[in-house]
């Protein structure tokens, strides 16, 4: 006889589950006392919120499904903020939440929320669990759903009930998992393929503009093969960094609102944009109708709804970005000179590199530039939300793929610390950087102890200016300088740390950063560097909400 | 702009119709009529939608539906040759004398079946397409209409054909 929670801890198991993230409680009792000699090993964290990042963080770096557990009610309502960020970003993760007992539901019971319809926006499938009979199945299908076409979160709830009751159960043998209303088109058209290729050497100012669908179906090999077999240059997006190594000559680097300029350029230049992974958002097009208007456009991407939704299409290719791209890579034997366009970027290039003050101030830009150096390409890099995330995107030469995890649709503060921890258990032998500020950082500072307790050796560097610092950006150039609740009090963040155990370092001149990043990365544990930089520094270029991307404004500095 | 006729085909599990109707609120498309029930093919309910929009927010629409795991085929059948029933029940006002006679002369008129008979009021069923109700309704309005439901409308392809058949 197996309860559901033993059913749930073996099914984890065979779904190849070694970590899980979570926080106990009530209706979870039955489950947490399963794994108290389990050999699954479970993070507690200090927040719920900070298991649904650490699943994601995992998920990102490793590229396999990440779990969190957390109780009912309020639990599982914390988890919310997690789940979206996933949703967005397109992350498989299992989330799983204990549920009051069938016969409660609905009563309003003790910690009873309706957390399937409460994640029906944000999950890409739930289930509420009804027997302990359904169980083991429903886990299969929760990995299969998260795990496979357009990633996402599946969440699964479960009611105390059934995860108490004992049952005969064997798991079946795995077979694959079929649902009819389920099936994700991996391989692109033929024909489609066939048709861009042509519109490709027809083109005379092409440009791959890559996102994080081909980071999410690990086709970075195949992207570069492809930039380079037929030498056009590529952008990536914000969750395409890494994809293309940053200082491969045909890579421009971001595109969109704090994309470089040579980037934005070509994309308003070229004459067919080749969008692989990409769905076209705001922050990347700005105004929608300018973005790309002399280009005709192929898109790639896994989820047809995407296809279309924001900017008509001239090639839609509805498939996996590496099966589609091995199939164009096939196909392609010839090659074309694109000189005269080449050379026009080469030319952006060189007049608008990404620049910032070099004064002496400490500036943010020159931390994340030192640490990219120290690193040399190495090392998985997080990011919270807001101007760290930005300059992070902007001044770490990112050379592999899922080594950058950062929130990007959602934009959620706070992601960057426990989706660090996430990322070091998925890549142990990866110093893992967390790049944040201070208004992030306090968003999931608990997590100290999660890191100190477990010893989880990831490095929080902190670019400290007392400000929520995009926020206060726009409030610069769109508000007057009207900095309504955007100044933070000062902070000590080295005793903070220190309060939790963890060793710091404030770091408040030029000279002594190289030093305390390498501090930082030799130190066995969690670190904490507390930089005091230049408070009022911007994110630039930029381009203003609402405008054309090329209509870009600031960062020239000699 | 113009009305379309969806036909869905969905895994008959507790939430499925949350599901659909959350997805037309969530993302600004607007819902004209929906009628659910089950179908043909055992453990599946077919939803029939009728929603407004222009091409490009209809095909946003389908595809956005088809990504639903418990959706199993979405089926634009507006262009298709069909036949489409909706039901009405109206309780009408008709006092033995004072049109009472009328009403039920155009009871047999638009074949509505009276359904049942009060002191001061006869409930009429109709079947038919919008229109057709639409136009029952409106005669009725002058005798007094003292309650009015309308399902959803229902629709099915013309011939051998079936939605699933059709592309």
């Amino acid at each position: 006889m197996k309860t559901g929670a033993r059913i749930l801890v073996e099914g984890l198991q065979r779904e190849g589950v070694e970590t899980i993230f979570g926080y106990p409680g009530g209706v979870v009792l039955p489950i947490y006392d399963e794994l108290y000699d389990s050999s699954l090993r479970h993070i507690l964290v200090r927040h719920e919120q900070a298991a649904a990042h650490a699943a994601d963080g995992f998920a990102r770096a490793s590229g396999r499904v990440g779990v969190c557990l957390a109780t009912s009610g309020p639990g599982a309502c914390n988890l919310v903020t997690g789940i979206a960020t996933a949703y967005m970003d397109s992350v498989p993760i299992v989330a799983i939440t204990g549920q009051v007992p069938t016969s409660l539901l609905g009563n309003d019971a003790f910690q009873e929320s309706d957390i399937t319809g409460i994640t029906l926006p944000i999950t890409k499938h739930n289930y509420l669990v009804k027997r302990t009979e359904d169980l083991g199945h429903v886990l299969r299908e929760a990995f299969y759903i998260a795990g496979t076409g357009r990633k996402g979160p599946v969440l699964i709830d479960l009611p105390k009930d059934v995860s108490t009751k004992p049952i005969e159960y064997e798991f079946p043998e795995a077979e694959p998992v079929t649902l009819r209303g389920y099936q994700p088109t991996i391989r692109g058209h033929a024909k489609q393929i066939d048709k861009a290729i042509e519109l490709i050497f027809e083109s005379e100012r092409p440009l791959i503009y890559a996102g994080g669908g081909v980071i999410s179906s690990d086709a970075s090999a195949e992207l570069l093969a492809l930039v380079e077999t037929l030498g056009i240059p590529v952008t990536t997006t914000l969750m395409g960094l890494g994809a293309v190594p940053c200082d491969h000559p045909l890579n421009l680097g971001m595109l969109g609102m704090h994309g470089t300029r040579s980037a934005n350029y070509a994309v308003t230049e070229s004459d067919l944009l080749i969008a692989i992974g990409a769905r076209f958002d705001d922050r990347v097009t700005g105004k929608l109708d300018t973005f790309a208007s002399q280009a005709k456009i192929i898109h790639i991407d896994i989820d047809p709804a995407e296809i279309g939704k924001n900017k008509k299409v001239d090639i839609p290719i509805v498939g996996d970005t590496k099966s589609v791209l091995q199939d164009m890579l096939v196909k392609i034997q010839k090659k074309k000179a694109y000189d005269m366009w080449l050379s026009r970027i080469r030319g952006w290039k060189e007049k608008h590199p990404l620049s910032y003050r070099r004064d002496g101030v400490l500036r943010p830009q020159f931390i994340v530039e030192q640490l990219s150096e120290l690193l040399k390409g190495e090392g998985i890099i997080v990011s919270e939300v807001g101007q760290n995330q930005m300059w992070t995107a902007q001044y770490f030469c990112f050379r592999k793929p899922r080594t950058w995890i950062t929130s990007g649709g959602l934009g959620t503060m706070g992601y960057g610390f426990p989706a660090a921890m996430g990322a070091h258990f998925a890549r142990p032998d990866q110093v893992v950087f967390d790049i944040a500020g201070d208004g992030s950082f306090q968003m999931n500072i608990q997590e100290l102890s999660t890191v100190a307790t477990n010893n989880i050796p990831v490095k929080v560097a902190i670019l400290n200016n007392r400000f929520l610092g995009m926020v206060r950006q726009w409030q610069e150039l769109f508000h007057d300088r009207r900095y309504s609740f955007t100044e933070l009090p000062p902070v000590d963040f080295v005793k903070v740390a220190n309060a939790y155990g963890v060793d710091g370092i404030k770091v408040e001149s030029v000279d002594d950063v190289v030093p305390a990043l390498k501090a930082a990365i030799e130190t066995d544990g969690p670190f904490v560097l507390d930089f005091r930089v230049e408070r009022e520094e911007n994110v630039f270029p930029m381009v203003p909400a609402g405008a054309a991307i090329n209509e870009m404004i600031g960062g020239n500095y000699e | 702009m113009k009305a379309h006729t969806l036909s869905v085909l969905v895994e008959n599990k507790a939430g499925v119709l949350s599901r659909v109707s959350g997805l037309f609120s969530r993302r600004g498309f607007n819902i004209e009529s929906l009628a659910v029930g089950t179908c043909e093919e055992p453990g599946t309910s077919r939803i029939t939608i009728v929603c407004i929009g222009d091409d490009a927010q209809i095909e946003q629409v389908m595809k956005q539906l088809n990504k639903l795991i418990d959706v199993i085929k979405v089926s634009d059948i507006t262009e298709n040759e069909r036949v489409e029933r909706e039901l009405a029940l109206i309780k009408v006002s008709a006092d033995p004398g004072s049109g009472r006679a009328e009403v039920m002369q155009l009871a047999t008129i638009f074949r509505a079946q009276i359904i049942d008979v009060g002191t001061r009021t006869v409930t009429l069923s109709v079947a038919g397409d919008t229109e057709k109700i639409d136009a029952l309704e409106k005669l009725l309005r002058q005798y007094g209409v003292k309650e009015l439901i309308r399902t959803g409308k229902i629709a099915m392809l013309r011939g051998a054909k079936t939605v699933k058949s059709a592309k």
